[in-house]
């Protein structure tokens, strides 16, 4: 039997585990403790399969379902693997948490919510193994689809159902572009099989059509700007598992989809195309960032990170794709190693701080970060394991994060070998970009942590929040095992991308890395640039822990207890601690060109005064709402037409019909 | 013989349009559903006598479909309809029949002037018929514009497939199989769902008179 049938097993799996869901629609105790963990099996089942199939030859099989004579055809190959692996490894996580997270009485029945989950898990699955155009865009379809209904689980709330349709506008939007684009890589054959698309060889012009066409289409859903206003609001409204999936696993299909069309179904690539990717991916990553560093709501922070890092994916590839245009394939293949790691990192660290924020909204019912704040003690585990996260999100060794960053960066310096002098000026300014990037991501992060999990609680009723249960701890510990270990091992890691490399552009770094051992990570040469995390983390521990026996040792012996100065105050709250707001204040005003933002300020006389500010984004002015009063001016033009009698509608049709039989008479 | 069928054929259409005329005419709500009833007879038995003549037997079975659908099945759901929604006795006030007449008047004559060139193109026996049923779907549709209550629109609605049906049958000795069985079926489901509005629009608005439609219109 091919590693494919195993997976398109545990496929059916996943489906019949939600069809169980809808037998047993609402029984909460079987669908959490049953269906849920036997869906994390079937992850761990597929991530190990994946795995097993990542260096293998492509594997190909046609299924007997779709319309006649048009059955989906299917491939594993490297790619297709390394995907499947991030799906698998992911959920494997995110299903343990979710089993301990859904509970009685909330909006969609514990039942039909297991049917969408593993829906949205099998279709993901499948987009990632679809090789003909019809079979990916149903398996789009359907994860759009069955994301959605996740997403608005708690229809009745209003927001929550503007989210929900805001989302599926822009991914129908972002369907269209991905159909069309399919369209021109047919090259008008008729035949819509990958392996059709690939034989193809397009002219420059409409290479570039599909190439832009992909761009649109699987930007909408992986949210890079200007089509980015989804993932903000539908990301808050869903339920925190389901965050944790679409921003860890679902942004990842479009990167994916983008992989496959630029690299593997359009042949010879332009430059310009790499530097279309690295100017989008860069302001993507530069406007995520600077928003997430300004919110206060701690589901929104994340999902403006996540914008961030689908920046940073996109730049990471749009490098791939400069370097592979020139030839250069070894540097392609570092740039796209940088940009899989990350794909990697980010869907672990996400899902673990998406997962960790549905802990702390359980236990305190709160979203809203001014009302949460000293948690660290409370919810121990959430907290150490969040700070896993929040590491690995910042970029610092010896997590995750740190090692696709650097990669990232390391193949930036070898953009001065560009043979066009323009752009070998041009790219290492961007580098910079990406530095900074970098650095307000750790700033935001460090309010996350800071905000949620140290200082004292701002509200009374925080007292009672209480820990996380076994299985969403057991779910996060999974998650920030990933972070620590792809920190720490990152040799053995890449050695699982270098398939994906070879495959895409024909070369790989996996050999000049491996020859250096698996403690030392050097992409090129060591003398040029080298890290070993577990030396690192060695040399951290030791200087730590000398630090904390040198501090016990001779500071605490001099201990004097004496009344703290109270700088003047005469009583202190916890709600004089920096606030979110506070300590997003100097961001606000760096970046304020950024912003469209509406201040309040209290009158100095105030008896109860009150400070507001809105941020809202200036996409919304500049695109989405002229559009959308377009779109409603014309709706009023043609609601002329409507008189609300049907006789007069009869007459419309009737005089047509006439008209056109004149027509055809003449 | 043949040529007295032939003529026979003539005669139904004939028949066809003097009923979709009468309908127009017609006020009693009743006497709609006979003229309908009537008109179903005419159409099966002018589809028959197509399939005897050209010796296509699948005629026969849709003759046979139309006869039970359209004479009796339909005609009886009618019946029960005006029955539970108690306006078996109404009499609808219409709009100036004269001038609703000399309308279907000018369809009659555009619809037999559209006819003329595609008729002169078909093989069928039933040519010449063309431009009767054509006729009789506009007069059908006119019906349905200058109808207020809910129940004659139907009726006109189902006089209209009529007018199609017989335009199949005379231009192309009917249409594959299994079209007509799809139609048939359409056709039934149609006035299931159509009973159903009227009970709706009835229980809504106390009347079944659908100019009080017009209030849905959001503005």
């Amino acid at each position: 039997m091919l590693v494919l049938d195993w997976i398109l097993i545990v496929v059916a799996g996943w489906l019949a585990l939600g069809f169980a869901g809808i037998a047993a629609l609402r029984n909460t105790a079987f669908v959490a403790r049953v269906l849920f963990p036997a869906g994390a099996v079937l992850a761990a089942a597929l991530a190990g399969l994946a795995a097993a199939a990542l260096a293998g030859t492509p594997e190909t099989a046609v299924l007997a379902l779709g319309l006649p004579d048009l059955p989906f055809h299917l491939r594993l190959d490297g790619l297709s693997a390394f995907f499947l692996l991030v799906i698998g490894a992911t959920s494997v996580g995110i299903s343990v948490f979710a089993a301990g997270y859904f509970r009685h009485g909330e909006g969609t029945p514990p039942g039909l919510m297991c049917l969408e989950y593993h829906l949205f898990l099998a279709s993901m699955a499948m987009v990632v193994l679809a090789d003909d155009a019809y079979a990916f865009m149903v398996m789009w379809e359907t994860m759009a689809l069955s994301s959605f209904f996740l997403v608005t689980a708690n229809h009745r709330v209003p927001a929550i159902r503007e989210a929900g349709f805001l989302y599926l506008l822009i991914a129908h939007i972002g369907a269209i572009g991905i159909l069309l684009c399919f369209g021109v890589l047919q090259a008008n054959t008729g035949d819509y099989t990958f392996a059709n698309m690939r034989a193809q060889s397009l002219s420059p012009l409409w290479a570039s059509a599909a190439f832009l066409l992909a761009t649109l289409g699987f930007g909408a859903k992986a949210g890079i700007l200007p089509l980015h206003v989804w993932l903000p609001e539908a990301h808050p409204a869903a339920p925190s598992p389901v965050s944790a999936l679409m921003s860890a696993v679902m942004l990842k299909t479009a990167i994916y989809g983008l992989l496959r069309v630029s690299f593997d179904l359009l042949g010879a690539q332009q430059w310009w195309w790499g530097v279309l990717l690295l100017a989008v991916g860069l302001a993507t990553a530069l406007y995520g960032v600077v928003f997430s560093a300004v919110q206060t709501d701690m589901k929104r922070l994340l999902a403006y990170s996540s914008i961030e890092n689908i920046g940073l994916l996109f730049v990471g590839i749009g490098l791939g794709v400069l370097f592979n245009a020139y030839g250069m394939k070894a540097l392609s293949a570092l740039a796209l190693t940088a940009a899989l790691y990350h794909v990697l990192a980010h869907a672990f660290f996400k899902s673990l701080l998406f997962l960790a924020t549905g802990s702390v909204l359980h236990s305190t019912g709160e979203r809203s970060l001014g009302k949460l704040g000293g948690l660290m003690r409370r919810m121990p585990w959430v907290a150490w394991l969040s700070l896993v996260g929040v590491l690995a999100s910042s970029g610092l060794p010896p997590f995750s994060g740190f090692v696709s960053e650097w990669l990232l960066l390391q193949s930036f310096l070898f953009t001065t070998g560009l043979p066009d002098s323009f752009l070998n000026m041009m790219v290492p300014v961007l580098a910079a970009g990406i530095a900074l990037v970098a650095a307000l991501a750790g700033y935001t992060m460090v309010k996350f942590f800071g905000v949620i999990f140290l200082g004292q609680p701002r509200e009374p009723k925080l007292a009672d929040a209480h820990p996380a249960s076994p299985l969403e701890r057991a779910g996060l510990v999974w998650l920030g095992a990933g972070c620590v270990l792809l920190g720490l091992f990152p040799v053995a890691a890449i050695g699982l991308i270098d398939p994906v490399t070879q495959l895409l552009v024909g070369g790989g770094i996996a050999e000049t890395v491996r020859a250096n051992g698996w403690l030392l990570l050097s992409p090129s040469s060591p003398e040029r640039a080298s890290y070993s995390p577990l030396v690192f983390l060695l040399v951290v521990s030791v200087a730590v822990l000398l630090a904390v026996v040198l501090v016990r040792k001779f500071y605490h012996g001099r201990l004097r207890r004496a009344p703290a100065w109270d700088c003047g105050y005469p009583a202190q709250t916890a709600r004089m601690q920096d606030s979110a707001e506070g300590f997003g204040q100097p961001i606000r005003q760096i970046f304020e060109p950024f912003f469209r933002m509406r201040r309040e300020l209290p009158s100095p006389f105030d008896a109860k005064p009150h400070y507001r500010v809105t941020i809202e984004d200036h996409f919304w002015h500049w695109l989405y709402l002229p559009v959308a009063r377009l779109t409603a001016g014309i709706a009023r033009g043609v609601g002329r037409l409507q008189q609300g009698r049907i006789a007069i509608y009869l007459l419309y049709s009737f005089v047509t019909l006439m008209v056109l039989l004149l027509v055809v008479k003449s | 013989m043949n040529t007295l069928l032939a003529q026979s054929i003539n005669l139904f259409a004939v028949v066809l349009l003097v009923l979709a005329f009468a309908m127009i005419a017609q006020r009693r709500i009743l006497t709609l559903i006979h003229l309908f009833t009537l008109q179903g007879a005419a159409l099966a038995a002018a589809t028959l006598i197509v399939g005897y003549l050209t010796g296509q037997h699948h005629l026969y079975f849709s003759g046979v479909l139309t006869f039970v659908l359209k004479v009796v099945l339909i005609p009886i759901l009618l019946h029960r309809v005006i029955d539970r929604l108690n306006v078996r006795w109404d009499v609808e006030t219409l709009f100036n029949i004269p001038t609703t007449m000399l309308i279907g008047i000018v369809l009659v004559i555009f619809a037999f002037n559209l006819a003329a060139p595609i008729a002169g193109l078909s093989a069928s026996v039933a040519r010449g018929t063309l431009g009767i049923a054509l006729a009789c779907v506009l007069l059908s549709f006119l019906m349905m514009i200058v109808r207020a209550k809910a129940v004659p629109q139907v009726i006109g609605f189902l006089s209209m497939e009529n007018g199609l049906f017989f335009a199949a049958t005379a231009a192309t000795s009917g249409m594959p199989m299994i079209v007509e069985l799809g139609i048939a079926f359409d056709v039934l489901v149609g006035i299931l769902i159509l009973g159903v509005f009227m009970f709706q629009i009835r229980e809504q608005f106390d009347s079944l008179d659908i100019r009080h439609l017009e209030k849905l219109k959001e503005d």
